[in-house]
């Protein structure tokens, strides 16, 4: 999963760094994700795993680090995967 | 009234927050939110994304509005993405936050902007005794920018009338050919 994450965060993410350099707990925003790449950041997400992220787990955390990203998308209620 | 001594010097040398905000009002209960964002980048999001990323954005006003000019209107989206984050920062939530949809930029028939707020994040400002007061928004083609203004509840008379009734501003002539006007 982590490695989808990070294909995901590698073409959406615009960070001012290579993600292959930050680890899997790296703070994200401090890597130079911006909010409006968070939105793509989010959108790719939901094409890659086939699920939409319910508005609870909209939280600028969400999206801080690949493992934050993780915990987040195991979270995802089952009826918000695509059917 | 006794006026508080805060804020920047104006151009006459008294500072502005005196003459809007009584003295129980500090410095830090005024805020300012601003942000910029990449007109390009909101340009790849909609080929990349279209409607899903339209739809999570923006209103379906703000969609129809930004869809009339001459163009996609990435200018103008992107212009609205930065009033949203611009006045996240003046609402300032802790984590969670609210949809960008909540926070509507409302193009007025002269041509400025409102933030209008919904939903939880009005309920945000309430619970902050935040008001949004001003907001203004320019973009060019490459970047877009806004700057969002927040003032305690109850000081929006005040500062309306600072703002409609300049101290230091010359007369305004006539006619004017290009009226005032964010155009975003």
């Amino acid at each position: 999963m982590r490695d989808r994450i990070r294909s995901v965060l590698r073409h959406h993410a615009q960070l001012a760094q290579s993600i292959e350099e930050l680890a899997d707990d790296a703070d994200l925003y401090r890597a130079g994700l911006t909010s409006h790449a968070t939105v793509n950041v989010m959108l790719a997400l939901e094409d890659e795993f086939e699920i939409e992220f319910p508005e609870s787990l909209l939280l600028r955390r969400t999206f801080g680090s690949v493992n934050a990203i993780e915990e987040a998308l195991m979270s995802v209620p089952t009826s918000s995967t695509r059917g | 009234m006794e006026l508080a001594q805060v804020g920047c010097p104006s151009p006459i040398g008294f500072p502005l927050a005196a003459r809007i905000l009584p003295s129980s009002m500090t410095e830090s209960a005024l805020r300012l939110g601003t942000d910029i964002v990449d007109v390009r980048s909101v340009e790849a999001s909609i080929e990349r994304f279209g409607r899903r990323y339209l739809e999570r954005v923006y209103t379906d006003a703000e969609i129809a509005y930004c869809r009339s000019g001459a163009g996609g209107g990435a200018e103008r989206f992107a212009a609205r993405f930065a009033a949203k984050e611009a006045t996240l920062k003046v609402l300032r939530p802790a984590d969670w936050r609210p949809e960008w949809r909540h926070i509507e930029v409302v193009r007025e028939e002269g041509g400025w902007c409102e933030i209008q707020l919904r939903g939880p994040a009005a309920t945000l400002a309430e619970q902050q005794g935040i008001q949004i007061v001003s907001c203004s928004l320019a973009h060019e083609r490459s970047y877009a920018t806004a700057v969002v203004l927040g003032a305690p509840v109850g000081a929006s008379a005040d500062t309306r009338r600072a703002q409609t009734s300049p101290v230091s501003e010359p007369p305004a002539p006539p006619t004017d050919p290009f009226p005032p006007s964010d155009h975003a």
